[in-house]
C-alpha cells in the first residue's frame, strides 16, 4: 500500500492502522474552533493499540487542540472521538481512567517532592492506600528518579521534571499515554533520555503512545506511524519510511535523478504544507490572527 | 501499511528493564459513587499539608497581619471604648473577626492559585484524571479550609497570648474548626468563580483587592451590625463573613449568636460556591 498523502480527503484512512489491531484512538471528522479560528478542521485519525503514533506539525497546526479533544479537556459532540471504543463525550470518566497525560508545560508541582507529585496522581486514580507507596516507587524507578524522589521538584532539571511527569502518568497503568511535545525546550541529551524512558516503559507495559512533536527527527526515529498535520487536518499518514519513500518515488517520476538522497521527514512535511496551503477549503484566514492564537491552539 | 517501523528505536536494542514494573501493568480499581468525593478531598488536602510542611514561610508571614490588628487596633480600641461590644473588652470582641479575616484572605488567593495551576499545566493534568469538576473544586475548597484552619490556630494562640479570654471547650473548638473550614470553602470558591470569569491572574488580583476590603469592612468583624448605617447593614446581611464571625464569637467568647442560622448560611453559601466554581472550571481548561 502506498502512503496516503491525501489522507485528509479519504475518510477510510482514518480507521486503517499499520498493525490492524483495535483502535486505541479514533477521531472521525473531528472539528474544533476557538471563535473565528478553526484549530481542528475535520480530523480523521486512528491510532492502533500498542503503537507509538506521532502527530506532527508546526505551531498552530492544531495538534494540541486535537490532543485536548481526545483527553476530554475540550468538549466535542458525541461520535467524534473514541478511546478504546469509549465515546469521549459520553463516557468521560471511563476514558480518563485509561489515559496518562503529559501536557506541553513542565507541569510538576514545584512545592512538592517527586514522590508526593506521583502520589497525588496515585490518589486521584484511586490506588488503594496499601499499594500506593509501592506503586509510586515503581513509577519513579521506571523513570530513574528513585534517588531524587524525596527532593522538591523545584530542584529538578527540565529533563527530570519531564521524567517525573512520565511517572505521574504511569502510576495509574494507563492503556494510552498521551504526550504533548514531551521534549520541547530540552537539551539533546535530555530529549534522548525522555524518549528512551518512554520506549522502555512502553515495551514493558505494551501501552499505546500518542505523541505530538514538531521535531521531525524524533518522529522519524521513535514513532511507528506518523500523521503530518497542517491547518487542522492530517495531510499525510504512514510509517516515516513510507512517507519518505513515497516522496522520493514521486520526485523520481517527476524527473529527479535516482542518485538524489532519500527525502527526510522534514522534506515530506514541506511538500505537504505547500499543497495544504493551496487546498484550504475553509476560506482565507488572516495570518496575523493565526499567529496570535498559535499559543492557544498549538 | 503493514511494514515494520522505518527507524529502529534506540530502546529496542536495550534489554528489558531489570527492575519490577508489575504494579504498573494493572489499573487500580475505580472507587465508586459516594466514596469518590471524600477521596479527592483528602487528596487535595494532603497536597496542601505537604506543601505547608515543606515551606512554612507563608504561615509565619501571614501571622504578622492578624497579630498587628490585635496588638495595635485591638489594644487601642479597647482603651478608647468607642465601640459597643456588650461588656467585653474590644480586643476579645475583635479576635474572632480577625480569625475570620485571616482565613478569608488565605481563601481568596485560591483563584490566583488555580489560574497559576492552569498556566503551569497542573490543572489540565488533574482534569484528565477521573475527578469530576465538582470534586476537584470541593477538594480545593476544603484544602483552602485546612490551610485556613492552621492559620486560625496561629491567630487563636496569638490572641490567647494577648490575654483574650477564649473558650478551651474542645467541642466548641471543633465547631470553630468547622465554621472556619466552611467559610474558607465559600471564599475560595468565590475566588475560583471569579477566576473562571476573568481568566487572567492580573485581572483577578484587581478583583481580589476590590472585594476583600468591602467584605471585611462590610461585616461585623470590627464593629457590631447595630451601629452600621442602614445600607451597610444590608451588605452585612448578605455577607457570609458576618455569619462566620457571629458563629466564631458565639463559640469562642460565648456571646449571644445564631449558631444554627450561621451554620446553615455558610453551608448553603459553600455549596453554591462549589456549584458556581465547578460550572466555570471548564472555561479555565480551554
Amino acid at each position: 500500500m502506498t502512503p496516503s498523502i491525501d489522507a485528509a480527503t479519504d475518510s477510510d484512512t482514518g480507521t486503517a492502522t499499520a498493525t490492524g489491531r483495535a483502535a486505541a484512538v479514533s477521531c472521525t471528522r473531528l472539528a474544533y474552533s476557538f471563535g473565528e479560528t478553526t484549530a481542528v478542521d475535520g480530523l480523521d485519525l486512528s491510532v492502533g493499540e500498542g503503537e507509538v503514533f506521532g502527530l506532527l506539525g508546526p505551531n498552530g497546526a492544531g495538534k494540541t487542540t486535537a490532543i485536548r479533544c481526545i483527553t476530554t479537556l475540550l468538549p466535542v459532540p458525541a461520535g467524534m472521538v473514541h478511546v478504546f471504543g469509549h465515546d469521549t463525550a459520553k463516557e468521560q470518566m471511563s476514558v480518563r481512567r485509561m489515559l496518562g497525560y503529559v501536557p506541553q508545560q513542565l507541569s510538576a508541582d514545584s512545592g512538592l517532592t517527586g514522590r508526593e507529585n506521583v502520589a497525588l496522581f496515585a490518589r486521584v486514580f484511586d490506588v488503594p492506600r496499601k499499594e500506593r507507596a509501592a506503586r509510586v516507587a515503581q513509577a519513579l524507578r521506571a523513570v530513574d528518579l528513585t534517588d531524587a524522589a524525596d527532593r522538591l521538584a523545584n530542584t529538578y532539571s527540565g529533563g527530570m521534571v519531564r521524567r517525573l511527569e512520565l511517572a505521574q502518568a504511569l502510576v495509574s497503568a494507563p492503556r494510552l499515554l498521551i504526550l504533548d511535545e514531551p521534549t520541547i525546550g530540552l537539551d539533546p541529551i535530555a530529549r534522548t533520555s525522555v524518549w528512551e524512558h518512554i520506549n522502555a516503559v512502553r515495551e514493558a507495559t505494551g501501552m499505546t503512545v500518542l505523541v505530538t512533536t514538531h521535531y521531525m527527527d524524533e518522529a522519524d526515529q521513535y514513532c511507528d506511524r506518523v500523521g503530518l498535520m497542517h491547518r487542522g487536518r492530517i495531510r499525510a499518514l504512514g510509517t516515516p519510511e513510507q512517507l519518505r519513500e513515497g516522496l522520493g518515488e514521486r520526485r523520481r517520476t517527476e524527473g529527479a535523478p535516482a542518485t538524489d538522497p532519500l527525502p527526510t521527514l522534514e522534506d515530506v512535511f514541506r511538500d505537504i504544507a505547500g499543497s495544504g496551503l493551496e487546498d484550504q477549503s475553509g476560506g482565507f484566514r488572516d495570518v496575523r490572527s493565526t499567529r496570535r492564537t498559535a499559543n492557544r491552539v498549538g | 501499511m503493514s511494514e515494520a517501523p522505518a527507524a529502529p528505536r534506540t530502546a529496542s536494542a536495550d534489554p528489558a528493564p531489570e527492575y519490577d514494573l508489575n504494579l504498573l501493568l494493572t489499573p487500580p480499581q475505580p472507587r465508586a459513587g459516594w466514596r469518590l468525593l471524600p477521596a479527592r478531598v483528602i487528596a487535595m488536602c494532603a497536597v496542601e499539608l505537604q506543601k505547608l510542611r515543606h515551606d512554612r514561610t507563608e504561615l509565619y508571614t501571614r501571622a504578622v497581619q492578624p497579630a498587628l490588628w490585635l496588638l495595635i487596633f485591638g489594644q487601642t480600641f479597647t482603651r478608647i471604648k468607642a465601640i459597643p461590644t456588650g461588656g467585653i473588652p474590644y480586643i476579645d470582641y475583635l479576635a474572632p473577626g480577625i480569625i475570620a479575616q485571616s482565613a478569608m484572605f488565605i481563601a481568596i488567593f485560591y483563584g490566583i492559585q488555580i489560574i497559576w495551576e492552569r498556566d503551569a499545566g497542573i490543572l489540565n493534568k488533574l482534569l484528565v484524571t477521573p475527578t469530576p469538576r465538582s470534586a476537584l473544586i470541593t477538594g480545593k475548597a476544603f484544602a483552602a479550609g485546612v490551610k485556613s484552619l492552621i492559620q486560625a490556630v496561629v491567630v487563636i494562640v496569638i490572641a490567647a497570648i494577648l490575654g483574650v479570654a477564649l473558650t478551651w471547650n474542645p467541642l466548641k473548638l471543633i465547631g470553630v474548626g468547622a465554621i472556619v473550614i466552611l467559610g474558607s470553602a465559600f471564599f475560595s470558591c468565590l475566588s475560583m468563580t471569579i477566576a473562571g470569569i476573568v481568566l487572567s491572574r492580573d485581572r483577578l488580583m484587581g478583583f481580589g483587592q476590590a472585594i476583600t476590603m468591602p467584605l471585611f469592612f462590610g461585616s461585623n468583624a470590627l464593629y457590631p451590625v447595630a451601629i452600621m448605617p442602614g445600607w451597610l447593614q444590608a451588605v452585612s446581611k448578605v455577607n457570609p463573613l458576618s455569619y462566620e464571625v457571629d458563629a466564631l464569637r458565639g463559640l469562642l467568647l460565648g456571646t449571644p449568636s445564631h449558631l444554627g442560622t450561621d451554620f446553615a448560611v455558610l453551608l448553603v453559601a459553600a455549596a453554591l460556591g462549589i456549584a458556581a466554581a465547578s460550572s466555570l472550571l471548564g472555561r479555565l481548561a480551554r
